[in-house]
């Protein structure tokens, strides 16, 4: 068994005795210890309190009580989601030494199922960004090319998760943050319905669009993640107090009659025909098992970027004016006057891409230009949302690519922002509607893994897994592991 | 009517008020003052990395209490929205407070002034969470102990939850405002929606100030006066602020459109800000909260829970107990009095002795102990039975004045005391005769004054009377007695209890 396997099958072999949850963490630490120092996927390894909490478990387990699947099975955090006496940095100066004296929501119900953590992964600083490089501490490289970067911004637990160093991991996704690095480093990424995962212990980036997510190596690994993360949190008022349903239990219900909508925007001249073909080839193989797939149109989706540019950052601005130097974090010294203090310290610990939007945002709510941006891009929102509903009303699931194109260049986009804003102009409509979407990989071009978007109604992340399962079940490329992951941590 | 008479000068005034509940606006610390700095915080209200704030709904029923209390109209949505600025005592980077969409608007708040009537319109109604406190200089280095320059911050009071109340500008009157702020602490008090004390900051107000040429119809140019720590200074920087635009526009001068801060050593104000230095507080919907939906059953069972506001009580007090109208009001202004009195009342005791005996002999005692109205040690069934006590002539009113502070003090209850002291009026008409006439012998010239017509003669015999009896002999009963021996039998019966 490795790592790759995936923590469903590594919990199947766990429960047979093949190995204990103090293997499996060794085994984990081994991984990271021979890869991550190319691969920069951890900013904090955290190998002692991952051996206690394996230990722990296999106690528990010893002593005959009944354990839940994810119990024992090694898995990393992106670095903006809380953990009580465990640096969160957000890969940024600005949080240096900041140690939160709590957990995220999403990081507490792991943990009460036996999660075990071996670290807080590297990510884009405050999750701006799609490509691991805005990093303050250093970039992530692609498992599959270490010349090339894993997408962004939850690019380290994607690597982490594909190159075998955990068995799974949490991300964050604003505006396909879970979903690009999972398609451009070959794993299953999805984000949840906004509100069905609490975002409690998520530090802000966009609070309207923020939704944690797993990154796992199959669709049946994210089933079991989101079951035990998702639910009404009493901490969260805007998560949902929808009911969760057993993913589980619809898993291998299969797509047989499930109608697929394939809106045309999404495969515009901006998509690399490797990727586009890739996508259609997993439509038909999902038309194969019984998918009714039919092209449709969602006619505003190319305004949803312009809008996405304008909300996220418009938030962005008020969400990090917390950091300032005076209760926690990075405090630039010698500065006696107030407005020294916080230009010196914000000048200092955050990197230009955070900066470049804190001002884009706050320009977008200044006095005089709130209507004609942030108002008007609320509206276009509306009109994203509306062309979803419409489609819903004769589709069951749309799908189409995650990225336009696979992993770039690292120093590719560097000095161009607008072109990496493109990497998410295909996830950025689902974050506006606030609709749950997975990314599941399908197939290679230019012998880099290309992902398979779905995305569905709202609350009805049950049916996403269920296609992205059946799909993963008729095809076998995506276990191929990637050449930097060596014996994809073999126990 | 401005300071000078060619000038008409307009008031609005801007209400912070703390909302007595358990908790704060957003998380689970409590929502109390004094307690030692940065005590009652968490990581909610200390706005870590992470956090999201979760409404208080005892807040919202507060807030809507004052709303209605004030004749608003509650909006069925409102919405929280982000005030973006930097201070260190701020630790979001932006406070939580109702701006487009406030809770409610409307309502009016009508007051006496020099005993007239006077009405004014509220523009509006909102809910925001409190900021922390800074304390710079030579606070700060008070507080730490050291001299140096510091700032400290305390942020027990971040995330308290408030409510804005903001008047339209037509106080006419420095006078007008401050009658206008009292009866508005009344009105909340009695809503039983704050404890409305200013010395600890649960009632804070900013006013601003215009003047305009008085036969003039276009508004003056409003300067905002902050730093308003109390009715009077609100009442004097208005005073003054209207003295400075008056002479303004007298000379031709312009007047600035500006914030100004009120210096409370000279009774003037000075600039704060000018309006081209005015922040841009860039607001927008806060994300992390849900629009705030009121059902209107909920709202309906609010409206039938708002306590008695201070107009109808003064009302009942004067149709159903009679009072005088100096008692009425000063019932009325101290709320927890006012509850003392009616428990007295409903247990049985006259409501003008009660009344009096609450605001006379009840608040010398509180006054002279050092103990606020709001804790009577005093329970209301002894108070009762003092007031029996004097009534049926068991006490005379300078031993009852006694029993009610040796009750007061030990919480034994008046029928005790006075039995255990022997203290109870002499009523026995055949003791209280015998001292009469011991006085008489004693006392012949005084006696013969009065028999030849001087009447103030027997103020005299009256009082040794009651020094022999050391004060337990009825007065009323000496009275009669002095008069009959000393042979004026037309006298009337005297009242005195």
């Amino acid at each position: 068994m490795r790592l790759l396997d995936g923590a469903v099958r590594l919990a199947e072999g766990m429960a047979r005795g093949e190995y204990s949850a103090g293997e499996l963490a060794r085994t984990a630490l081994e991984q990271i210890a021979r890869l991550d120092s190319g691969l920069g996927c951890f900013i904090t390894v955290t190998g002692e309190t991952a051996l206690e909490q394996a230990e722990a478990v296999d106690r528990a387990r010893a002593r005959g009580e009944g354990m839940p699947l994810l119990a024992g099975i090694p898995m990393a955090l992106k670095d903006n989601l809380c953990t009580r006496g465990i640096a969160t940095t957000c890969a940024s100066r600005i949080l240096e030494g900041y140690v939160p004296p709590y957990d995220a929501t999403a990081w507490t119900r792991l943990r009460a199922v036996g999660a075990v953590l071996m670290g807080k992964t590297n990510m884009d600083e405050f999750a701006m960004g799609s490509s691991t490089e805005n990093s303050a501490f250093r970039p992530t490289a692609n498992p599959w090319d270490g010349d090339r970067v894993p997408g962004g911004s939850s690019g380290g637990s994607a690597a982490a998760v594909a190159a075998g160093e955990a068995a799974y991991a949490l991300g964050s996704d604003t505006g396909g943050s879970v979903r690009q690095p999972a398609a451009l480093t070959g794993v299953v990424g999805l984000k949840p319905t906004y509100g069905r995962v609490s975002r409690y212990g998520l530090v802000a980036f966009a609070s309207s669009l923020d939704q944690v997510g797993p990154i796992a190596r199959t669709v049946a690994d994210c089933a079991l993640i989101l079951q035990a993360i998702a639910g009404r949190d009493p901490l969260d008022a805007t998560s949902a107090p929808a009911d969760v349903p057993d993913y589980r239990a619809t898993l291998e219900a299969g797509v047989r009659g499930l109608r697929i909508g394939v809106p045309r925007e999404y495969f515009g001249p901006g998509v690399a025909p490797g990727v586009g073909d890739r996508v259609r080839e997993a439509l038909a193989v999902l038309a194969g098992l019984g998918a009714a797939v039919e092209e449709c149109s969602l006619p505003h989706t190319e305004y949803g970027l312009a809008a996405y540019y304008l909300l996220a950052p418009a938030e962005a601005s008020s969400n990090l004016a917390r950091y300032d130097g005076i209760r926690y974090g990075r405090r630039t010294g010698g500065r006696h006057a107030l407005r020294d203090l916080y230009c010196a310290t914000r000048g200092e610990g955050f990197g230009p891409e955070v900066k470049r939007r804190i001002m884009l945002g706050t320009y977008a709510l200044s006095s005089g230009y709130y209507d004609a941006y942030y108002l008007k891009a609320q509206r276009v929102r509306t009109l994203v949302s509306r062309d979803f509903h419409a489609a819903f009303e004769r589709f069951d699931l749309l799908a189409a690519p995650t990225s336009p194109d696979v992993a770039f260049r690292r120093g590719e986009c560097a000095g161009d922002p607008l072109k990496l804003y493109m990497a998410d102009a295909l996830t950025i409509p689902a974050n506006l509607a606030g609709l749950p979407a997975i990314s599941v990989p399908c197939g290679f071009s230019r012998g880099l893994p290309v992902g398979l978007q779905l995305i569905g109604r709202a609350f009805d992340e049950g049916t996403l897994l269920r296609a992205g399962h059946a799909y993963q079940e008729a095809t076998s490329e995506w276990r191929r592991p990637p050449p930097a992951a060596g014996e994809g941590g073999a126990v | 009517m401005s300071g000078r008479g060619r000038f008409a000068a307009a008031i609005g005034l801007e209400i912070h008020v703390e909302l007595k509940t358990c908790t704060k606006l957003f998380c689970g610390c409590p929502n109390r003052f004094g307690a030692p700095p940065n005590r009652l915080v968490c990581p909610v209200c200390l706005g870590l990395p992470g956090t999201l704030p979760v409404l208080n709904r005892r807040a919202v029923e507060l807030g809507t209490l004052a709303a209605l209390a004030l004749g608003c109209q509650v909006a069925p949505e409102s919405v929280f929205a982000r005030k973006n600025y930097f201070y260190p005592d701020l630790p979001k980077g932006y406070q939580l407070s109702q701006y487009e969409q406030p809770l409610a608007s409307g309502g009016q708040l009508t007051f006496s002034v020099g005993g007239a009537p006077r009405t004014v319109r509220l523009r509006r109604v909102h809910l925001e969470e409190d900021a922390g406190k800074s304390l710079h200089g030579d606070d700060a280095a008070r507080a730490a102990g050291t001299p140096g320059h510091h700032s400290l911050l305390d942020f027990n009071r971040c995330g308290v939850p408030l409510i804005e109340i903001v008047t339209e500008p037509e106080l006419n009157s420095p006078d007008e405002a401050r009658a206008f702020l009292e009866a508005l602490k009344q009105v909340l008090e009695h809503a039983g929606v704050s404890d409305v004390k200013l010395q600890e900051g649960s009632l804070r107000c900013d006013a601003n100030v215009s003047v305009r040429p008085a036969e003039c119809g276009q508004p003056g140019i409003p300067v905002e006066i902050k730093n308003l720590n109390s009715f009077r200074f609100v009442q004097r920087a208005a005073a003054h602020e209207i003295e400075r635009q008056s002479a303004l526009l007298a000379a031709g001068k312009p007047v600035e459109r500006e914030t100004r801060q009120y210096l409370e050593s000279t009774g003037t104000t000075e600039t704060l800000r000018r309006k081209e230095q005015a922040d841009d507080y860039r607001y927008f919907p806060d994300p992390d909260l849900l629009r705030l939906r009121v059902d209107p059953a909920w709202l309906y069972r609010l409206r039938e829970q708002l306590p008695e506001l201070p107009a109808a009580r003064r009302e009942r007090y004067r149709r159903e107990f009679r009072l005088a109208d100096e008692d009425v009001e000063q019932l009325v202004a101290g709320l927890p009095l006012a509850c003392y009195f009616e428990r007295a009342v409903a247990l049985g005791a006259d409501p003008r002795i009660a009344a009096n005996w609450t605001l006379v002999e009840l608040v010398r005692l509180l006054n002279a102990h050092g103990r606020p109205a709001d804790a009577i040690p005093l329970p209301p069934e002894h108070f009762v039975e003092l007031i029996a006590l004097l009534q049926a002539g068991t006490l005379s009113r300078p031993l009852a004045r006694a029993v009610l502070e040796d009750s007061f003090l030990s919480g034994r209850s008046p029928r005790t005391i006075a039995a255990a002291s022997g203290v109870t009026q002499l009523t026995d008409e055949a003791q209280v005769a015998a001292m009469v006439d011991q006085v008489i012998a004693a006392h012949p010239g005084p006696a013969a004054d009065y028999r030849a017509g001087k009447g103030r003669a027997l103020d005299f015999l009256v009082g040794q009377v009651m020094r022999q009896s050391q004060g337990r002999a009825n007065p009323a009963l000496v009275n009669r007695i002095l008069r009959e021996r000393l042979g004026d039998l037309t006298a009337p019966a005297g009242t005195d209890t």
